[in-house]
């Protein structure tokens, strides 16, 4: 018995709808059998992590404020990604995002007024932008890798920031923890429709329907897609694939950047060493479940919210380590991949008997 | 002194020695396996885990290099039997390698941990300098010099070696002259997993014989680099590995010096070296384009 592919004539869109739900539903079974194995009820495990958040109004809020830099960045890496650009540094571009869009609130505190919260948001696009033009820039001038060199930039990114908080941006009436100062209120982001959401979520919802937008309707949205599929036609199209590179990355790092600001403004109100629980990463897997459609990430960004909240639930309420959520989430990630095969491929089970009898019709 | 930083150096360039040359052999085979930071934690806190629970670092080690190769395993059956997306499928190796280490290794967190005994050369280790820094060190090292000897005789001195570098420069013609391509792919996975679980209980067992969440801290990645640097030639990963692993140890020794440069800065060296280095080597097209599989990370769905 051996497994076999067959080639669909065309992409199923049937499956390209399903594949993601199915991901989804062998993620719930595999995580009901860690529940299992850990000594829980795999029905309440699976209830206390997925749907119980949805059923709060705290822990739905808090769905939404974890779901808002998911979607964020996830959006900007589906840029990369459809372009064929493997930018896997987002998590690094979060944190320069943040540090450029705190330096306003950090070194000139008494600069409070209008401009102080859009000038803020404006420096974290700029940030992230930056850093993620860096990898870029010697994709496209060195011909350099960039999934290692975007990555590396990570670790130097989220060594700043410990060296920028222990150091010379550290509170000066802080009694010496490793803490900025924390920000004014008029750097602060304000929460909207009676604290349900926050401003950064409703940002949030505006920028991936612009890009929903661009990408189904507007040349520069052929354009990523052609260049992600075929780079040789894209180029008799005229397109340039180094302009590409760099807008792509541009546009990721711009909003990780933007996230990254976002999260320090309306969430943590100061810098800290560490200020994302690896939104930067799990974002990659938002990209893939929501199929690097912006209205599929809104949709993808809020399972994977859910997965930091229920690892939240299930380790207070039945004691099953919080590290549940990554273990749920990178098996998330493996199903989606695995699934996507069936957009391309039927899979067809060859037993010994069957493969006599279907020799000869696979070779019409 | 120097005697002392050698030391350091050898133990710094060890994990990232064996993990290199387990990935140069998958990417001879033209499969690009991104998850060697996910498969290298699994082997250090498995390593730690088996370890401690049975008392034998053997055991421990041997379990490491188990839980290496069933991690790549499962790489190995998405992107070669399913055909997914390799650098996706590697990258979602590492998270869950990184997520799963630390939901198992959270009852090992601040256990005290077991080292591996040195292996003493007879007589060779006597010699003044050259015995302690080169023969007085654990079975790890010594293997992790022996795997670059073997590696680069059975790829360029072996017919095995030949069949699986052409699998990787062209699975088109492999795949007609009779070899199963994905057959031989999914043994050079395999190996590299075996590899990457090595290096990281040297990591949990040797290097710092504890469990830290995240301990191998982009090691991984670090030796995927490597294996560009050393243009996928064994012996230069050799050069390569030492010459991280001297950066590594900068901050150790820097900081016991007393200089006043940040830690921070020193920390981020590693990194900072490796794209130095990524950009000096693609820069150079003539060097890059004559060793680089030219299959690597192009699937292969063979027509029967």
């Amino acid at each position: 018995m051996r497994i076999e592919l067959v080639k669909r004539k065309e992409h199923s869109e049937l499956m390209s709808l399903m594949s993601p739900l199915i991901a989804v539903a062998l993620t719930a079974i595999s995580a009901g059998i860690i529940f299992a194995i850990s000594g829980i009820n795999p029905l309440e495990g699976l209830y206390k992590f997925f749907i119980d958040p949805l059923t709060q109004q705290w822990s739905l809020e808090a769905t939404i404020d974890k779901a808002t830099p998911l979607i964020l960045i996830g959006c900007g890496l589906s840029v990369c990604y459809l372009s064929n650009n493997w930018n896997i540094g987002a998590e690094g571009q979060f944190v320069v995002g943040a540090l450029f869009g705190s330096f306003l609130p950090i070194l000139f505190p008494e600069f409070e007024n209008a401009l102080t919260l859009p000038l803020m948001l404006i420096f974290g696009v700029i940030g992230g932008a930056l850093w993620g033009l860096i990898p870029a820039l010697l994709k496209t001038r060195f011909n350099t890798n960039e999934i290692l060199t975007s990555l590396m930039l990570v670790y130097v990114a989220g060594l700043l920031l410990d060296y920028l908080v222990r150091g010379p941006w550290r509170d000066p009436d802080g009694y010496n923890f490793p803490e900025s100062r924390i920000f004014s209120d008029a750097a602060t982001l304000p929460e909207v429709f009676g604290g349900f959401m926050s401003m950064s979520a409703v940002i949030t919802l505006v920028i991936a329907i612009i890009l929903a937008v661009v990408l189904a309707k507007t040349v520069k949205g052929f354009e990523i897609r052609v260049m992600g599929e075929s780079p040789r036609a894209g180029s008799f199209a005229g397109f340039s694939s180094k302009r590409l590179t760099l807008f792509a990355f541009a546009i990721a790092g711009g909003l990780a950047g933007l996230a990254g600001t976002m999260e320090v403004s309306g969430g943590l109100n100061q810098l800290l060493p560490s200020i994302s629980p690896g939104y930067g990463f799990t974002a990659i897997i938002v990209a893939f479940l929501g199929r690097l459609n912006p209205i599929g990430i809104i949709v993808a960004g809020f399972v994977l919210a859910l997965s930091y909240i229920g690892g939240e639930g299930v380790q207070s309420a039945m004691g099953v380590s919080n590290k549940i959520a990554s273990v749920i989430q990178g098996l998330l990630l493996f199903f989606v991949l695995a699934c996507d095969t069936l957009i391309l491929y039927r899979i067809r089970i060859v037993t010994r008997r069957s493969s006599a009898a279907t020799g000869e019709a696979s070779h019409v | 002194m120097f005697e002392a930083v050698l030391l350091t150096v050898i133990t710094a360039a060890t994990p990232l020695l064996i993990a290199a040359i387990g990935e140069l052999v998958v990417e001879r085979s033209g499969v690009l396996n991104l998850g060697v930071e996910g498969m290298m934690i699994m082997g250090a806190v498995i390593g730690f885990a088996v370890a401690n629970q049975t008392g034998s670092g053997t055991i421990g080690v041997v379990a490491a290099i188990v839980a290496g190769m069933a991690m790549s395993a499962l790489f190995g059956f998405l992107v070669l039997v399913l055909v997914a997306n390799q650098v996706a499928t590697g990258l979602a190796l590492t998270i869950l390698g990184l997520g799963l280490s630390g939901m198992i290794g959270e009852a090992y967190i601040g256990v005290p941990g077991l080292r591996i005994p040195e292996l003493y050369i007879p007589y060779l280790s006597e010699i003044p300098f050259i015995g302690p820094v080169f023969f007085q060190q654990d079975a790890i090292v010594y293997l992790g010099f022996a795997l670059v000897i073997g590696v680069a005789y059975t790829l360029f001195r072996t017919r095995a070696g030949l069949i699986l570098r052409a699998v990787g420069d062209n699975h088109g013609s492999a795949h007609a002259l009779g070899y199963s391509v994905l057959k031989i792919r999914f043994l050079a996975v395999l190996f590299g997993g075996a590899c990457a679980g090595l290096a990281g209980a040297y990591m949990s067992l040797a290097y710092t014989p504890q469990w830290v969440e995240n301990m191998t801290a982009g090691r991984g990645w670090i030796a995927l680099a490597l294996v560009v640097f050393a243009s996928w030639l064994p012996y230069r990963v050799v050069v390569g590995a030492y010459l991280f692993g001297a950066v590594s140890v900068l901050n150790l020794h820097a900081q016991a010096i007393g200089l006043g440069i940040p830690s921070q800065f020193l920390s981020s060296l590693p990194y900072l070296a490796t794209i130095a280095v990524l950009v000096l080597i693609s820069a150079n097209r003539r060097l890059t384009l004559v060793n680089t599989p030219a299959c690597l990370g192009k699937p292969f769905v063979p027509d029967r």
